[in-house]
């Protein structure tokens, strides 16, 4: 059986300098998903990576919520694009 | 040491305000950020080049230094001098920060970018690292421990076998190192896979053309074709077609990373035609024709 790690969104929220709200807003936009256990909020480590990349956009980069969705679902085309790339590189590959 | 303008890399003039400085930081930020960049180095260059500005003229000392010292070159020289007067006699400079993207000039001036935490907006995470790894088809076809070596430190890897070629894995915190306590950047390896073999690979299959003579493909027979791993024997059905394939199931290529799992194995005969035939054989073919 796999086990999860989460971390508790108010440790983070204090290690990162950030607001409590930026986590709910970033849930409630779907951009990630949070875990709920006894009333306290956590977030899967796995999310970590993306969730301390949306901080960025946000805090560092004065990008709104709207702004980051936008990013997020343009990366995610173009990661798509770039494996499709390197996927029909490779099968041209056959016919060279 | 080149000097750096720090106000043309913002596009701002020397009037500028803390206000003006932070807009034009933010308006190239968002355009050559790293994490809006995924392995794009002229961007990452560029950031480094704008955080390098950012790091100077939004802080109100470090901007005074540089207003007084940068431009004037014989002055620059003279603070280089006294800064070396001062590094002998103390030892207590720099930090981390000893990226070589780093610009000597910026070093010169202020002893690499130790400077305070100003809050969220001076942290800032190290850069990404992009490194090549070239593979043979049979070495990707096996799980591999490689020894890297990233800006001095020795990395152990683990490729697991079936890797793409182009595939890129990230090796998390082994990238730049981050300002102001900003996280580290990640390594990216990039693999490119050379087939020296005469099987091709697409995804976890494998294909290969094989001969067959003319007589086996017609009355059946067992032949040995070559394999990643190893020698195989095959059973040719009797009246087997020019160009037509089977499937060796299970003798492709490793699935990355579920062991145990593997492709199938492709194989296209080609059916020799017999040349120099002797008048007996041509007789005989003259009289099969016939039949």
């Amino acid at each position: 059986m796999q086990t999860k790690n989460y971390i508790a969104v108010n440790e983070f929220c204090i290690s990162h300098n950030i607001e409590i709200s930026f986590i709910s807003a970033l849930q409630q936009t779907g951009l990630i998903e949070v875990a709920t256990v006894d009333d306290a909020v956590f977030i899967d480590a796995d999310q970590l990576y993306q969730v301390e990349k949306f901080i960025r956009f946000y805090y560092d980069l004065d990008i709104n919520l709207e702004g980051i969705e936008t990013i997020t679902h343009l990366l995610q085309r173009m990661n798509a694009m770039q494996d499709e790339i390197i996927m029909l590189r490779n099968r041209l590959s056959l016919y060279e | 040491m080149e000097f750096v303008d720090y106000y043309k890399i913002l596009g701002i003039d020397k009037t500028a305000t803390p206000k003006d400085v932070k807009t034009a930081y933010r308006k190239f930020a968002r355009k050559y950020h790293p994490d809006l960049n995924p392995n794009n180095k002229d961007a990452n260059k560029n950031f480094q080049q704008i955080n390098e500005a950012n790091e100077v003229l939004s802080d109100p000392q470090k901007r005074k230094k540089y207003d007084q010292y940068g431009k004037d070159w014989q002055h620059a020289d003279e603070f280089e001098k006294q800064k070396q007067y001062r590094d002998q006699s103390s030892n207590s400079h720099g930090s981390g920060f000893s990226g070589g993207d780093f610009s000597d000039f910026f070093e010169s001036m202020f002893g690499g970018a130790s400077g305070g935490n100003r809050g969220r907006q001076a942290k800032y995470r190290g850069e990404d690292f992009n490194a090549e790894l070239h593979l043979d088809l049979i070495d990707a076809s096996k799980t591999q421990k490689q020894t890297l070596t990233v800006n001095g430190a020795k990395i152990r890897i683990t490729i697991p076998a079936g890797i793409e070629n182009g595939q890129t894995i990230k090796i998390s915190g082994h990238g730049g190192p981050g300002m102001n306590s900003g996280p580290n950047g990640d390594l990216y390896i990039t693999f490119t896979i050379a087939n020296h073999t005469k099987i091709k690979r697409s995804g976890d299959n494998l294909y290969t053309t094989v001969d067959l003579d003319l007589y086996t493909a017609v009355l059946g027979g067992e032949i040995t074709i070559n394999t990643l791993s190893g020698q195989v024997k095959l059973k040719v059905a009797s009246e087997t077609q020019n160009g037509s394939k089977v499937k060796l199931k299970g003798k492709g290529f490793p699935v990355y990373k579920k062991e145990g799992q593997f492709g199938d194995l492709y194989v296209t005969y080609e059916v020799k035609i017999p040349t120099n035939l002797t008048d007996r054989q041509k007789t005989l073919f003259t009289e099969l024709s016939k039949s």
